[in-house]
């Protein structure tokens, strides 16, 4: 007992640590985007002119809104894709279709960037030379390109939700002549609307997120938020910089808890009408 | 049997729900991909784009041009060799690291109360939520000859002068293994959480000592785990360019920095392309390697 408490201890002591390393960079870069002084990492005083600052950078602003509308369309999109796939995975029969499908919506998972950045690319440029379309790379292939490997992160999610629904009340539907449609409508996307949420917002962050995929497919009519960033940051470090990052970790914790908060809530008062 | 009723029951509806994702994957993951094959056989020219046609139709005969020169060249020049090389190495030592850290956190996790477990799983989550890139720049501003280490250090008076971390493997090291945890960690949670503690009491129940009942019991069992987790880091970062290329120096060569340079900079798409389907011949055994584990979990039924 006394050996399993001292292990126990040890794990729990690299949690905490490991919390740690996890957080600490963040607070550093929340302190720091209040300096005064333009260099980064030497304190002048507390400042929050930064902010200021960045709301009146125009490439900056243009860069978010871009980001933001590829990012809202990317992952209704991929929602749609994702689930339409989890559905096939989860309930067809077995066969090549589904076999092939599993394989392909999974991949995009695992996949390093650089090479599914570039295979687009090069699709979209086949496609021009070909058809035309696209003429040229901006919003559309970025939406294209995002699309697809969101939809995979969504099939996952989806997916382990549609394997714990209990397929009788789909079934009981259907036996009460309601036609398939409705059967996925008024049954099935009521119960697993949990998961499109989840889905829909891991989908959004990640596209918000993509660097590489995004400077592939995009030319130069788009350019999102993490180029404009990538390109400042390779000069080397910006207050700037540290502002919008403190506001990315701003509203990514409200949305998490916010979530967190619902899912709780919901949680205990299913719990409630069940007892 | 049940399936099969629902399944005969919308054979029209069935074609669409398969039909659509599937068309849709067949276009823009399956076919790009035969894309950057095609161009890897083909010869780099100055023009837009920048190669050659692999076939040409003159005079009633089809030519077919396969140059196989470009995979020579990836072969033959020392320089993408050790980006290979580098990479692989870059990449066992930060999943190691990974799993050193995470596997403790996760197992810590897993056996929190279970009203402690969701928050607990929603702090390492987190930052993988808010910017990749702003989780990376981050690290600039605390390894840099100024920055917060260099700086602390310089005031306790251990240096008198800045140690260089910034621009070396050390950092690049750092950045992976600190973007990469939560993916770790996710993936070995899920197993641990559903390990059946009874086990673990009847091998202490049996006399046996905690280290070795973790070793023979708990490891073992956790083995998806371990390998779905290992993967999820192991393979993006064999491909990764952002951390390398911001925290990185000269020194530090990965493939996927050379792939982007050769691509961006040279403009030699051809050579991009080549260095492209020789990294997927490098990974395929770690994605079939996850995508069993992965296609497994997710058709289980319960």
């Amino acid at each position: 007992m006394n050996n399993r408490l001292k292990k126990m201890s040890f794990s729990t002591i690299m949690l905490w640590a490991g919390m740690f390393f996890l957080y600490a960079p963040m607070f550093i870069l929340v302190i720091y985007s209040f300096n005064e002084s333009k260099l980064v990492t030497v304190w002048g005083g507390f400042s929050p002119k930064w902010y200021g600052e960045l709301f009146r950078d125009e490439q900056i602003l243009d860069a978010v809104w871009t980001s933001l509308k590829v990012a809202f369309f990317a992952s209704t999109m991929a929602v749609i894709l994702g689930t339409m796939a989890a559905f096939v995975m989860t309930r067809f029969a077995r066969g090549w279709g589904k076999m092939t499908l599993s394989n392909m919506i999974t991949a995009p998972l695992v996949m390093p960037e650089v090479i599914t950045g570039l295979s687009l690319l090069l699709l979209f440029v086949h496609m021009a030379d070909l058809f035309g379309w696209p003429a040229e790379r901006g919003m559309l292939t970025v939406w294209i390109a995002h699309s697809t490997f969101c939809a995979a992160y969504v099939a996952v999610v989806v997916a382990s939700r549609l394997r714990e629904l209990d397929m009788s009340i789909e079934e009981a539907a259907q036996d009460l002549g309601a036609t398939p449609l409705k059967t996925f409508f008024y049954i099935t996307v009521p119960m697993i609307s949990p998961a499109l949420i989840a889905g829909w917002l891991l989908s959004f962050s990640l596209s918000l997120d993509d660097l590489v995929i995004a400077s592939f497919a995009s030319g130069p009519g788009a350019t999102t938020l993490p180029m404009v960033v990538f390109s400042s940051v390779r000069m080397g470090v910006s207050p700037k910089i540290n502002a919008l990052a403190t506001l990315i970790i701003l509203i990514v914790s409200l949305i998490a808890f916010i979530s967190w908060y619902m899912a709780r809530r919901a949680d205990k008062r299913s719990r409630m009408a069940s007892d | 049997m049940k399936k099969k009723r629902l399944t005969f029951r919308l054979p029209k509806g069935q074609c669409y729900t398969i039909g659509v994702p599937y068309f849709w994957l067949l276009m823009f993951f399956a076919l790009p991909f035969a894309i950057v094959l095609k161009i890897s056989l083909s010869t780099p020219a100055i023009a837009i784009p920048p190669y050659e046609a692999l076939f040409e139709y003159a005079d009633e005969s089809l030519q077919i041009m396969l140059n196989l020169g470009n995979y020579i060249l990836v072969f033959e020049d020392s320089l993408y060799i050790n980006a290979y090389l580098g990479s692989l190495k870059m990449a066992c030592i930060t999943t190691l690291g990974c799993l050193l850290i995470g596997y403790p956190m996760a197992y810590a996790i897993a056996r929190a109360p279970k009203q402690h477990q969701t928050v607990l799983i929603l702090l390492v989550m987190l930052p993988s939520w808010t910017s990749f890139l702003i989780r990376v720049y981050a690290w600039m501003g605390i390894l840099s000859n100024n920055g917060v280490i260099n700086n602390v250090l310089m005031w306790l008076g251990v240096i008198s002068e800045p140690i260089q971390m910034l621009n070396t493997n050390f950092a690049v090291y750092i950045g992976i293994i600190y973007t990469y945890l939560p993916f770790m960690i996710l993936p070995l949670y899920a197993n641990l959480s559903q390990l059946d503690g009874s086990l673990l009491e009847a091998a202490a129940d049996l006399g046996s000592r905690s280290l070795n009942t973790f070793w023979k019991i708990t490891l073992p069992l956790s083995k998806g785990g371990v390998i779905a987790g290992s993967m999820l880091v192991f393979i993006p970062v064999v491909g990764e360019f952002v951390i390398p290329e911001l925290l990185g120096g000269p020194d530090s060569l990965m493939i996927g920095k050379v792939l982007w340079q050769e691509f961006f900079n040279n403009r030699d798409w051809p050579v991009a392309s080549a260095l492209a389907i020789v990294m997927l011949g490098l990974l395929i055994i770690p994605i079939t390697l996850f995508h069993r584990y992965q296609s497994r979990s997710m058709e289980k039924t319960i």
